[in-house]
């Protein structure tokens, strides 16, 4: 193995860059010659996973509206089905954001899986969370139970007692059953473990740092993951103490 | 002190290798590291055995050449010092210590703890560098450069590509290697011309070397024999993506 130049290795400029794709300046293919590489996909990984964020807070917070009432729970649910073409084009998002988070993770776990074909027989964390290298298990947990939630309250495939438009009742009877619940909050510290890494990494992901506020960012994302967190919980829980029936 | 080694023994680059144990006798604490395996390679070589290969050179922490996995850490247990800066009194009389060589695709074992860490050259090849005649050399203090952005760029520089970054990372990228060198010549003045094609070429080179996609565990930090902050990562992510949409606008 030597530290010769290949031809490959050379810096490309405009006026030897035969070999290349016919015109890397197109937007489309442009995009595509970002999305090759791992740092790409990266960004990939950041604008999904900042979608995912930003859905988890809003649903959250309409979630959270269970504690005012059927009538006005209820409400919301409606006024959420009210523009059909809206719900499709969120929904469609949604799920074009949770297709692509996963393929990159798994284009990117590859790779990284395949570069150390032969592991370490010691090696000890220092400096990294148990959030950030188990987000390759917290992903695809929360895939599957975004499968089952759906299953669970949107179509009502997974419900005992589903009535299409009583969300209300849909929630209190689907949360009365305890090991449903016990999936539910499970299933919200594992999205807090992911959280804890993601929420605060996009930013880096992306480059978005400055030494002024680095700190904040670490702030906001922690603030927000322990607030979706227990907001979510606090329903099921609820449900279980009787605080909503 | 005695201590009992396990170490990573390999013949050559074909051969599988193993760990195998040894008794490391009369070492004072004051010995280096790198000390303690000569004195343990002494007594190899007394009894007719092939000593453990391992790198070094300059032995005070500046060339790069030095390396190995000590008890699962890169460099060892001490913060912001390669293994040639380790001294044995950071480690307790009859103590074991596991010694291991960086584990990466891209650094193939050469013998024992000795990797080929070329690819690390081949990054720098394709564009860690910039393009200018050689000659007289021009008065230094023309090209003004703020304070700020020198000591930026300097702390970047610091880079001595041991490739401890790659071998502590759970992903094994070259992430923190990389975005030092686009980081340095990106803050500088001679670095502006070819900013744009630099940072295109070198991540490219990259993941062409078979390198990991960092996610920010942000080990490569932690274990930097020059303690070089992972900031530079997310300024390189932030180069790459400029360059992607302004790349030939320079």
């Amino acid at each position: 193995m030597s530290a010769a130049m290949r031809p490959e290795d050379r810096i490309v400029t405009p006026s030897n860059r035969d070999g290349l794709p016919a015109d890397e300046r197109e937007p489309l293919n442009a995009l595509f010659a970002i999305y090759h590489s791992l740092t790409g996909k990266k960004y990939a990984m950041a604008i999904t996973g900042f979608v995912g964020v930003a859905y988890v807070i809003l649903h959250m917070l309409g979630n959270l509206q269970v504690f005012a009432g059927p009538a006005k729970l209820n409400a919301y649910g409606a006024l959420l089905r009210s523009n059909t073409a809206l719900l499709w084009a969120v929904r469609i998002i949604l799920l074009a954001a949770v297709i692509l988070h996963s393929v990159a993770a798994y284009q990117l776990a590859r790779a990284s899986w395949k570069s150390r074909p032969i592991g370490y027989i010691h090696w000890r964390p220092v400096a990294s969370t148990y959030a950030s290298r188990a987000m390759r298990w917290s992903g695809p947990i929360l895939g599957l139970f975004i499968i089952y939630h759906l299953l669970h309250l949107t179509t009502g495939a997974a419900h005992p007692d589903f009535r299409h438009g009583d969300v209300y009742h849909n929630v209190v009877t689907g949360f009365h059953v305890w090991y449903v619940s016990a999936i539910y909050v499970v299933a919200m510290l594992f999205l807090g473990l992911h959280l804890y890494h993601g929420a605060w990494s996009m930013f880096l992901s992306v480059g978005i740092n400055n030494p002024t506020f680095n700190g904040l960012i670490r702030g906001i994302a922690t603030f927000f993951t322990i607030i979706i967190v227990i907001g979510f919980i606090s329903i099921p829980i609820a449900v279980l103490l009787g605080v909503i029936s | 002190m005695n201590l009992e080694l396990y170490v990573w023994r390999q013949s050559d680059a074909r051969s599988p290798g193993g760990m195998v144990r040894y008794e490391a006798e009369d070492i004072t604490p004051d010995m280096s590291f790198l000390e303690m395996l000569d004195v343990v390679n002494l007594k190899q070589i007394e009894n007719g055995e092939e000593p453990i290969a391992f790198d070094s050179d300059c032995r005070e922490g500046i060339c790069g050449s030095c390396g190995m996995m000590i008890n699962g850490v890169a460099h060892g247990p001490l913060r912001g010092a390669a293994v040639c800066q380790l001294y044995m009194r950071s480690f307790k009389d009859r103590e074991t210590i596991h010694i291991e060589p960086w584990r990466s695709r891209a650094f193939p074992v050469i013998k024992d703890l000795v990797v080929d860490r070329s690819a690390l050259d081949r990054i720098i090849q394709a564009g860690g560098y910039i393009s200018v005649s050689t000659g007289g050399a021009p008065e230094a203090n023309t090209i003004l450069v703020s304070k700020e952005r020198t000591d930026l760029a300097l702390d970047a520089a610091a880079c001595i590509q041991c490739g401890a970054c790659v071998a502590a990372c759970p992903n094994g990228s070259a992430a923190l290697f990389t975005a030092s060198k686009v980081s340095n010549l990106a803050l500088l003045p001679q670095g502006q011309p070819e900013r744009n094609r630099r940072v295109i070429s070198m991540v490219a080179a990259m993941d062409r070397e078979g390198f990991g996609a960092c996610s920010m565990h942000r080990e490569c930090e932690a274990v930097c024999p020059k303690e070089i902050s992972v900031n530079f990562i997310a300024r390189m992510n932030w180069e790459r993506l400029r360059a992607g949409f302004t790349r030939f606008g320079e």
